[in-house]
C-alpha cells in the first residue's frame, strides 16, 4: 500500500538547537500514528514542517507516493491535510458556524454550512450548536469545532497536537470514538502527544523522538508503558517510593467557606469553598482548566487578598488579609504554574531569581542586597535539585521548564515552608524532570510538611496524592481518598455532576 | 536576499558597548551627506559641533552647568523608570522647588544666615516631591495614569510660577519686569570663578549619581522596585507592593528634580523669572533612556545632550546655519542611539534560500 505521508530525512535548525535531525516516518491510509516524545524533542517543529507552516532545511515530504515540492498551509489543504493545534484559533465573539465559514472558501453560505456542520457533527458524535457563540463554549467545545471544522474539508490526514490535554478523561473517550470512526473510514491520523496510556489505547504504530532524533519505532498496542517511556526518555524512569502518610492532628492549611469574585470577566469566581490540608499528606485539586483553579491559586498564594481574614487559616491563624510575602515569612511555600515572569523574572539569572522569595534568609543587611549569599543559595539549590544550568549566573530564561520548575521548587523548598501549594507541578517538564519533582514533593509531605496540589493531568494526581478534591465551575467537591475512589468517579465530578452514581454518562455536559 | 530579525538568547554584551560607537558613525555618515549637500565642509561643521564647544575654559564650564541637571533629574527619572512609573512632568516639579526654594530665599527671615542654602535645598527638594505626590497618591487610590497627571501638572506649575513673578512676587524696583528680587548673598551657590558660571551645584550630582547607581544596583528596594517594572506578575508572587514602586518611584524623581529647579534659581539664575528652564525636564527623559537607565550611562547621556545643545548654538553662531539644522542633527544623533539600542536584544540575520 503507497504511504498516506512519507518523510524521508527531514532536518530542521534553529539558531543554536538542531530542532529536527534526519527523521523519517510513513502513514499508512486509515493509520492512528502516535508521535511521542518528551517537551522539546522536536514533535511541534515536525508537525509544523509536514502542514507546511514552516520550511524544513533538508529532507523530502511525499503524499500519496508523490513529492511534494513548493509546501505550504494552502498546499496541505489542497492535498487533504488538516491539523488542530493544542491552542485553539477561533475567534470568541462570533458564533461557531461564523468562525468556520472563515476558514471555507467559495461564497459564503451560513444556513448551507450550518446544516452541513450538524450533519459532520452528528455522523462522528461530536455534538455542537452551529449557532452558539464561542464565547460561551467549554475548552471540550471550542475543540470539537476545530476538529469539524477539518472534518468539513474530508481531510486525507489529520493531525492532532496533544488533543487531550484540556479534556476529561469521559471527553477523551468520545474523541477517542470518533478518531477511530475516522480511521476505519480511511483517513490517517497523526497523533502528537506524550501521554503513554492514550498512546496504547488508541494508536497503531508510533515514531518516538527524543532530542530531534527518531530514537526508536513501536507497536503501541504490544509495548509497555515503560519500553515507550524508555525510549522516550533514554533511560529508565526512578521508581516513584510512596510511603503511607502519617497526618498530623490539625489541618495545617485550611480554607473555610471561601468565596472570591474573579477579577477577569471570563474568569470564574469561586463558591463557598471549604479544604483542610494536613501535615504528612500530599492534597490534590483535579479540574479541567478554568474551573477556577487560577483564582484559588492567587487567593491562597496571597496573590490576591481574600475578601475576610479567616476564610483562610494556617495553622490556625488567619491569614486572608495578608500578601503573599507576610504569608511566605509564615510558612506558606507557592509554586504557581507560569514559571517565566511569575514564579521567575525571565531576565534575571538564578542568584537575583533566589532573592525573589529567599531575601528573607538573611540576604538583606541594611537595605543592601547580599549578592554572595544569594548566589551560594542558588549555587545550593541547582547542587541539591539537580538543576541542568550554566551555575548561579545564568538567566532564567535560558533554562528549559523542566530545570526552571527544579530551581524555582528548589528555591521554596529551602525556605522550609510548612505548607506548599504547588500549581500544575509538571507542566511541559519532561518526564525524567516530572518524576523528580514528584517525588520531591512526596519526600516534603512525608517529612511533615503539608503539599496541596492542583493539577489538571489525572495520572498525577493518582500517583502521588493522598486525598483529591476536585473544582468545577468554582466549587469544590468533598474530598476522596485516592485508595477508594477511581478515576471515573473523579473524572464525572470534573464535569460538575456532584453525585457520580445519579448522572447519566451518555448525557455529560463538558465542564465549563 | 532577505532578512530575519530574532531576539537574541541573552543580550549581547559586546553589542552593548559597540551599539552608541555605530549610533554616532551613523550619524556621522548621514550628517556629512546632510552637510555636503549644503555645501559645507563636513569636517569643520563636525569639528564646530563636537569639539569647539570644548576647547575653551567657559565652554567646559557651559557644558558641566547645562549637563549637571540633565543628569540629576534623569537618575531620578530612571528609577521610576525602571518600575514601569512614568514621571513625564520632572519639568513642573523642577518649577515647584524652584518656587518653594527661591520663596524661603526671599521671604524667610534668615537671609544672612548659612542654613539659608540648606534650608533652600531642603525646600526645593520638598517642593519637588510633594508636586509628584499629587500624581503618585492619585494613582495609588484611583488608578489614574501618571503619565497624563504629571504632564498636566507641568502647565499648572508653569502658571502658578508666572502668576508669581507677574504678580505676589514680582520685584517692586525690577521696573515691571516678570521677576522676583535678586537671591540674597547667603542663598546663591558659590562659584569655582567668578569669570565663569559653574557653581558647586555639580557636587548635589555627583552624589546623587553615586546614590542612585547603589540604589539602582545594589539595594534591596531598588531590587524589588525593578522586579515590580520587569515582571509585574513576579513582583505580586514575591509579595512586592506595588503601591509603595509608586510612590518612591515619583517621589525621589520629583525631589530630584526640585533640587536641580533649586541649583538653577540659586545658581546661574539668582532670581526667579517666567522662564526658568530650557526644558531641563523633558530632556532628561532622553537622557535616562540614552543612559539605558543607569547612573553611569545616565552621566554619559547627560554630558552628550549638553554637548550637543553647545555645538547646535556653536554652528548657528559659527557657521551662520539655521537652527533647523541643528535641531536635524541631534534628532539624528538620539534616533540611531535609541535605535542601535535594539541589537544589543536582537540580531539581523541573512536568511539563506533553501529549497525541500
Amino acid at each position: 500500500m503507497t504511504p498516506r505521508l512519507e518523510l524521508r530525512g527531514i532536518c530542521k535548525l534553529y539558531p543554536g538547537v538542531i530542532a529536527n535531525d534526519d527523521i523519517s516516518l510513513s502513514v499508512l491510509p486509515g493509520e492512528i500514528h502516535a508521535v511521542l516524545g518528551e517537551n522539546g524533542a522536536g514533535k511541534s517543529t515536525l508537525m509544523k514542517i509536514i502542514y507546511g507552516a514552516c520550511p524544513a532545511d533538508k529532507g523530502e515530504i511525499f503524499c500519496d507516493g508523490e513529492a511534494v515540492s513548493e509546501h505550504g498551509p494552502a498546499v496541505s489543504r489542497q492535498l487533504g491535510i488538516e491539523m488542530v493545534y493544542q491552542h485553539f484559533a477561533l475567534f470568541e465573539s462570533i458564533t461557531v458556524v461564523e468562525n468556520i465559514a472563515l476558514s471555507m472558501p467559495g461564497r459564503l453560505e451560513l444556513k448551507k454550512l450550518a446544516e452541513k456542520i450538524l450533519k459532520v457533527s452528528r455522523r462522528y458524535g461530536l455534538p455542537i450548536d452551529p449557532d452558539r457563540l464561542v464565547m460561551s463554549l467549554s475548552v471540550g467545545e471550542r475543540q470539537r469545532v476545530e476538529i469539524v471544522r477539518c472534518l468539513l474539508r474530508n481531510p486525507k490526514l489529520l493531525i492532532l497536537d496533544e488533543p487531550t490535554s484540556v479534556l476529561t478523561p469521559q471527553a477523551v473517550k468520545t474523541l477517542f470514538e470518533t478518531l477511530r470512526q475516522l480511521a476505519d473510514e480511511g483517513c490517517s491520523i497523526l497523533y502528537i502527544s506524550h501521554k503513554l496510556d492514550e498512546v496504547r489505547d488508541l494508536c497503531h504504530s508510533a515514531t518516538i523522538l527524543r532530542g530531534g532524533r527518531v530514537s526508536g519505532e513501536a507497536d503501541p498496542r504490544k509495548s509497555t508503558s515503560a519500553e515507550l517511556a524508555r525510549m522516550m526518555v533514554g533511560s529508565d524512569l526512578p521508581e516513584m517510593s510512596v510511603t503511607p502518610a502519617k497526618r498530623t492532628e490539625e489541618p495545617m492549611l485550611a480554607l473555610i467557606d471561601l468565596n472570591l469574585v474573579s477579577e477577569n470577566i471570563m474568569g470564574t469566581s469561586l463558591k463557598s469553598i471549604s479544604l483542610d490540608a494536613f501535615g504528612g499528606e500530599i492534597v490534590g485539586i483535579a479540574g479541567v482548566s478554568g474551573n477556577g483553579q487560577s483564582e484559588l491559586a492567587a487567593v491562597v498564594s496571597g496573590e490576591r487578598i481574600a475578601d475576610r481574614a479567616d476564610e483562610i487559616t494556617l495553622n490556625g491563624r488567619a491569614i486572608g488579609a495578608l500578601d503573599a510575602g507576610a504569608r511566605r515569612d509564615l510558612g506558606l511555600g507557592f509554586v504557581p504554574e507560569e514559571r517565566l515572569g511569575r514564579g521567575a523574572v525571565p531576565s534575571y539569572d538564578l542568584s537575583e531569581n533566589a532573592l525573589l522569595t529567599a531575601h528573607r534568609k538573611g540576604m538583606v543587611k541594611h537595605g543592601i542586597a547580599k549578592r554572595a549569599k544569594a548566589k551560594e543559595f542558588a549555587q545550593n539549590v541547582i547542587a541539591k535539585f539537580k538543576v541542568k544550568a550554566n551555575g548561579p549566573e545564568a538567566q532564567a530564561l535560558s533554562l528549559s521548564g523542566g530545570n526552571l520548575q527544579k530551581f524555582i521548587m528548589g528555591r521554596e523548598i529551602e525556605l522550609n515552608p510548612k505548607v506548599l501549594l504547588v500549581s500544575q507541578p509538571t507542566w511541559g517538564v519532561d518526564v525524567g524532570a516530572a518524576a523528580y519533582i514528584r517525588q520531591t514533593l512526596i519526600d516534603l509531605s512525608r517529612s511533615g510538611g503539608s503539599v496541596v496540589i492542583i493539577s489538571e493531568e489525572l495520572e498525577e494526581l493518582f500517583e502521588i496524592c493522598d486525598r483529591i478534591y476536585v473544582i468545577a465551575d468554582g466549587k469544590l467537591s468533598h474530598s476522596l481518598d485516592r485508595k477508594q475512589t477511581s478515576v471515573e468517579e473523579v473524572g464525572l465530578l470534573m464535569t460538575g455532576g456532584n453525585d457520580a452514581k445519579e448522572t447519566n454518562i451518555q448525557g455529560i455536559k463538558y465542564g465549563v | 536576499m532577505a532578512f530575519k530579525i530574532e531576539p537574541r538568547a541573552e543580550p549581547s554584551r559586546s553589542m552593548a558597548i559597540a551599539a552608541p560607537l555605530i549610533a554616532i558613525g551613523l550619524t556621522v555618515i548621514i550628517s556629512s551627506l546632510l552637510f555636503l549637500s549644503l555645501g559645507l565642509n563636513p569636517f569643520v561643521t563636525l569639528y564646530t559641533f563636537f569639539v569647539q564647544p570644548l576647547t575653551t575654559l567657559n565652554g567646559v564650564s557651559e557644558w558641566l552647568l547645562k549637563a549637571s541637571p540633565l543628569i540629576l533629574i534623569a537618575c531620578g527619572l530612571a528609577i521610576g523608570f525602571r518600575a514601569n512609573v512614568w514621571n513625564i512632568g520632572a519639568e513642573g516639579q523642577l518649577i515647584i522647588g524652584a518656587i518653594a526654594a527661591a520663596g524661603v530665599g526671599l521671604f524667610s527671615p534668615w537671609q544672612e544666615s548659612v542654613l539659608l542654602l540648606p534650608m533652600m535645598v531642603i525646600a526645593g527638594m520638598v517642593g519637588g516631591a510633594l508636586w509628584a505626590a499629587i500624581p503618585a497618591f492619585l494613582k495609588d487610590r484611583m488608578n489614574t495614569n501618571e503619565i497624563l497627571v504629571t504632564l498636566m501638572l507641568t502647565y499648572v506649575a508653569a502658571l502658578l510660577l508666572s502668576y508669581l513673578v507677574h504678580g505676589p512676587w514680582r520685584d517692586p524696583d525690577g521696573f515691571n519686569f516678570p521677576q522676583t528680587a535678586l537671591l540674597p548673598q547667603a542663598g546663591m551657590l558659590e562659584v569655582f570663578d567668578y569669570s565663569y558660571r559653574l557653581n558647586t551645584s555639580i557636587f548635589f550630582t555627583v552624589v546623587v549619581v553615586i546614590l542612585a547607581w547603589v540604589f539602582m544596583e545594589r539595594s534591596f528596594l531598588g531590587y524589588k522596585m525593578s522586579v515590580g517594572g520587569i515582571a509585574p506578575a513576579a513582583a505580586k508572587y514575591a509579595g512586592f507592593k506595588a503601591s509603595a514602586s509608586i510612590w518612591i518611584g515619583l517621589l525621589i524623581s520629583g525631589a530630584t528634580a526640585g533640587l536641580a529647579g533649586m541649583s538653577e534659581v540659586a545658581g546661574p539664575l539668582g532670581q526667579l523669572s517666567s522662564q526658568i528652564s530650557p526644558g531641563y525636564g523633558f530632556a532628561a527623559i532622553i537622557v535616562a533612556f540614552i543612559g539605558r537607565l543607569n547612573a553611569f550611562g545616565i552621566v554619559l547621556g547627560g554630558l552628550l545632550l549638553s554637548l550637543i545643545y553647545l555645538g547646535g548654538e556653536a554652528v548657528q553662531l559659527k557657521l551662520g546655519l539655521p537652527s533647523s539644522i541643528a535641531l536635524i542633527f541631534q534628532g539624528l544623533l538620539l534616533f540611531f542611539l535609541l535605535a542601535s539600542n535594539f541589537l544589543i536584544n536582537f540580531r539581523i540575520r541573512k536568511l539563506t534560500t533553501r529549497a525541500l
